[in-house]
């Protein structure tokens, strides 16, 4: 894997020098890590708590996978035989939240942890203790959030959106559902403020703003995203709570208030969240196809432009997810262009990881394997969401399983799949080991083969008349319905693997060398395999950080 | 790499990704947004095509580059990387095409959408009023208004566990309704969308039609049906529990037939509220209250009454079903605060209301042998005082700490 055939601007050279100035930290012995659990309490090293990010996501995948389970099997045929529909409203609702705050949300923040320090030539984050704090909320959060669905009155069951009235009618759950939501605004904001206070005094010297790695950049833009829609978020359910204890009537009617500005509020969260979920993804991709090609990344000022145009344009377009609540018809115009001009910048982004790989001299090891499937079934995620944006037709499509196929592509094998890529990319520099390749491309096909099957005849049924958060439909879906629960199952079962894979190498293996990746480019490929506890607690040579 | 399986089936499956967006090109019904039966429709259905044959050559295009290049471009080929990174023509080129195909599609959305909003001319008007769950219509300046529920066989038949021989409904499983909306064809319907409790949406997708009904607004919205039929559709907006139980069923019929439908409505309804408060034997409540219970109880109290524990209270040998009459009736009549039992006054008559109450306490061995009578029922309805006390809360919690 590293023979390396093609110069790259004498790298070898680097790694051999940052080797040997990583025996210094060995003289520090009393800085590497205590023993126990309390180290994993008490940790502010930003390698510990982004593994801890990870196995928290990690384990919140099966969790919130094991919901999306229960609404396959009950929609494997047509007839209620397994879970009562509040219970079914339950799942879909849970399944949301923890997909979205527990899983893809965690995941990020845990490779931003790991990887931006090290990208930028940082010994740690700017603000460990609060990296600390931001981390333990979230399994508080969450022993929250699922504890009830273990009350009297089931988990809160009126959608993720948490759309009034409806939600009002939730029973005890409610306020804990509130709770939970609070806590994992709190640890995101924390965690973001880290993370900008990070890129922004922590850099070291000679990495410029236009230097950085694009997944420093996406997680930039991403970060100033949580900081200005969590609050957000946080008044929105806020105002929820008052209207269901306090007597105030920001959302009834019957009080002056309107059901409809609760949808304004949390989309006006809800849309930039949705690149929350994908703009760090883009920077993953954008570091691992030029690895695998052995090219750099085509159009690198493009891409920062093209991540922040995405960034400004999110807060402009969130009533595209309300074109039926009866908006003016000059709103509804108004949502509809700048929607569909979202697609520019993404198309950009496409376009230049396609000329990335243009006349590169590609691999297909298990993370390149993941980033094209990315680029592909986001590709069509994306498409289907123009589709969306044109109202007349959304009219159609909107609440149906056509949105269901539409954002599924674009996080499952959108987002899902960044997290699955950086992990096999990231875990050589991680564990010290090498993964099972082999082991990896199974776990790519089978995956890609049953995400397929899963949501791809989900826009069918979505076109023809199925309606999404249903337990029940009319027999003449009952043959998709059964293929995507099949997808289902063998999606959601072949995850196991990844789970042997990534405990696999983290127990042994073959060695990895420091470089990892023969195309591999970038600071954190110039600290051995594993990365010592400390990294970069001098200045590094930057002449490896070219990305351009 | 040694895997050439690997590479092949890479290939076939991204030749597989790429020729399964075709396949919803044909106008399978099963498989493709309806043409419909209004002009509306009809172009909302032709936009639809438009975007997707343009997605579909986006995708093309892109994926046959990314696929000649996985190709072409592999280093197991002893190629050599170029260095080529950045070339603000192209970046301005694929940032330009993209506009002016969007452009080129904004136009006729708009044209569609303007035309969607255009509400003037209409001919006439129906308030549809969502309910948790069911539809209530109300013919405006008609004097004709009814509600319409999931059809009652239906609602049994999907209950959890009870979903034997669905077969026998064919495709209208979960689409049939016990009082269908009937409109006349080649009239420009208005429809003014509203709700009582919660956001519902009325969609019919052969009318192109999906509007929210939110309580306390009125939604606009209009079609002009071409061709007499039958046309479906379902409440679109996660509105609780029985969300996936409330269709919508449209009638279209010539205007002729219409007019006779509005006064043979009127006429049975003047002859309803006439003998609203009459007294009725014990054997037409328990009959008549049966069929409430099907429409309005069975979802959650299930069909013997047992409920569903920790969820649903049981009915059967329930403290409220075999105690104070008025407090049962109060119960049905205004639900209770804070859990999922909702008010069912302005859903029931008294005459249905005081049918159910009558079918509660004899079924599921309550064996009260009580006769509750619609008088009875509009007694409790116009008392004040249990009115306020119940909405105020102060019983409610008598009545919960019963239940419980």
């Amino acid at each position: 894997m590293s023979a390396n055939t093609h110069s790259q601007d004498g790298a070898h050279a680097d790694v051999t020098h940052h080797a040997a100035g990583e025996d210094h930290d060995h003289d520090h012995a009393e800085h590497g890590p205590a023993y126990g659990p309390m180290r994993w309490i008490t940790t502010t090293n930003h390698k510990d708590i982004g593994s801890l990010y990870l196995w928290f996501a990690l384990v919140m995948f099966f969790i919130g996978g094991a919901m999306a389970l229960v609404i396959r099997a009950e929609l494997f045929q047509p007839g209620i035989q397994i879970v009562d529909p509040m219970f079914f409203n339950s799942m879909t609702t849970m399944h949301a939240l923890v997909m979205i705050f527990g899983v893809v949300m965690p995941a990020f923040v845990g490779l931003a942890n790991w990887m931006i320090p090290m990208m930028i030539g940082a010994p740690d984050m700017a603000l460990p203790r609060l990296n600390n704090w931001s981390f333990w909320i979230m399994p508080f959060a969450f022993a929250i959030l699922l504890s009830t669905l273990f009350m009297d009155s089931g988990g809160p069951a009126g959608g993720w959106t948490l759309y009034p009235p409806l939600s009002l009618q939730m029973g005890d759950s409610f306020a804990f559902v509130i709770f939970a939501i609070h806590f994992m605004g709190i640890s995101s904001v924390m965690g973001s403020i880290n993370i900008v206070a990070t890129i922004f005094n922590m850099r070291a010297p000679g990495v410029t703003f236009m230097k950085m790695p694009m997944f420093v950049w996406t997680w930039l833009i991403t970060a100033f995203l949580l900081i200005a829609t969590i609050p957000v978020l946080a008044g929105a359910v806020t105002m929820l709570l008052t209207d269901r204890f306090f007597e105030t009537s920001f959302f009834s009617a019957a009080g002056g208030g309107d059901p409809v500005m609760f949808q304004h509020i949390f989309w006006f969260f809800g849309h930039p969240e949705v690149y929350i979920l994908i703009l760090p993804a883009f920077g993953i991709i954008s570091s691992i196809i030029p690895t695998f090609a052995r090219k750099p990344l085509f159009g690198y000022d493009s891409m920062v432009y093209a991540t922040a145009s995405i960034a400004f344009l999110s807060f402009i377009v969130w009533a595209h997810h309300m074109f039926t609540t009866g908006m003016p018809l000059a709103g509804s115009l108004f949502f509809m262009m700048t929607t569909m001009m979202i697609s520019v910048p993404t198309g950009v982004k496409v376009f230049n990881w396609v000329a990335t790989m243009w006349k590169g001299a590609m691999t297909f090891e298990t993370p390149m394997l993941f980033s094209i499937g990315f680029v592909i079934m986001f590709t069509i995620g994306g498409l289907s969401g123009l589709m969306l944006a044109i109202t007349p037709a959304d009219i159609q499509y909107h609440d149906t399983y056509f949105v269901v196929a539409h954002f599924h592509y674009v996080l499952v094998p959108g987002a899902i799949y960044s997290i699955m890529a950086a992990t096999y990319y990231w875990l050589p520099k991680w564990t010290g080991n090498m993964y099972d390749e082999t082991l990896g491309k199974w776990h790519f096909w089978i995956s890609t083969v049953f995400v397929n099957v899963l949501f791809f005849p989900m826009h069918f049924v979505g076109l023809a008349g199925m309606n999404r958060r249903i337990p029940d439909y009319s027999l003449q879906f009952a043959d998709w319905n059964m293929v995507a629960t099949i997808g289902a199952f063998g999606f959601g079962f072949s995850q196991l693997l990844f789970v042997y894979i990534v405990v696999k190498a983290v127990r042994g293996g073959k060695k990895a060398t420091a470089e990892v990746w023969e195309g591999a480019r970038g600071l954190e490929w110039t600290v051995p395999s594993p990365a010592p506890y400390h990294t970069f607690e001098t200045a590094p040579d930057i002449s490896r950080l070219a990305v351009r | 790499m040694r895997s050439t399986t690997l590479r092949h089936s890479a290939v076939a499956l991204l030749a597989g990704l790429l020729v399964l967006p075709l396949g919803a090109w044909a106008d399978w019904g099963a498989l493709n947004m309806p043409v419909g039966v209004s002009e509306l429709s009809a172009e909302v259905h032709a936009l639809h095509m438009r975007i997707f044959y343009i997605c579909c050559a986006i995708g093309a295009g892109v994926f046959s580059v990314m696929i000649v290049s996985m190709i072409l471009h592999r280093k197991s080929r002893g190629v050599t990387p170029s260095t080529f990174h950045e070339s603000t023509r192209v970046e301005i080129v694929w940032t330009v095409a993209p506009l002016l195909i969007l452009i080129a599609m904004a136009i006729p959305a708009a044209r569609v959408l303007i035309k969607m909003e255009d509400f003037s001319d209409s001919e006439m008007s129906i308030k549809v009023t969502g309910y948790q769950w069911r539809w209530h219509y109300d013919y405006l300046d008609e004097g004709v208004a009814f509600f319409s529920a999931l059809d009652a066989d239906q609602n049994l038949a999907r209950q959890l566990g009870n979903d034997r021989d669905l077969e026998r409904f064919g495709d209208s499983y979960l689409r049939e309704v016990d009082n269908e909306l009937v409109v006349p064809i080649n009239t420009k319907i208005r429809f003014l969308n509203t709700a009582a409790d919660v956001i519902h949406s009325w969609w019919v997708p052969d009318l192109a039609l999906k509007k929210d009904a939110i309580p306390g607004f009125i939604n606009e919205n209009w079609a002009e049906i071409e061709q007499p039929g039958i046309y479906r559709g379902k409440c679109a907006e996660l509105c609780g529990r029985d969300h996936g139980f409330m269709p919508i069923v449209v009638r279209a019929v010539e205007k002729e037939e219409y007019v006779a439908w509005l006064e043979e409505m009127r006429a049975e309804q003047v002859a309803v509220a006439d003998t609203a408060l009459d007294e009725r034997s014990h054997d037409a409540l328990l009959a008549s209250g049966e069929a409430v219970y099907g429409t309005s109880c069975v979802g959650c109290h299930q069909k013997e009454g047992q409920g569903i524990p920790g969820m649903f209270p049981a009915i059967a040998g329930s403290a409220i079903a075999t105690g104070d009459v008025d407090t049962h009736i109060a119960t049905v009549a205004h639900g209770i605060e804070g859990t999922n039992m909702s008010a069912f006054s302005s859903v029931l008559s008294d005459a249905e209301i005081a049918a159910v109450v009558t079918y509660q306490r004899n079924a599921f061995g309550n064996d009260t042998g009580d006769s509750v009578q619609p008088a009875a029922v509009a007694a409790v309805r116009s008392s004040a005082a249990l009115d306020a006390d119940v909405n105020a809360g102060t019983p409610t919690s008598d009545i919960e700490g019963v239940i419980r």
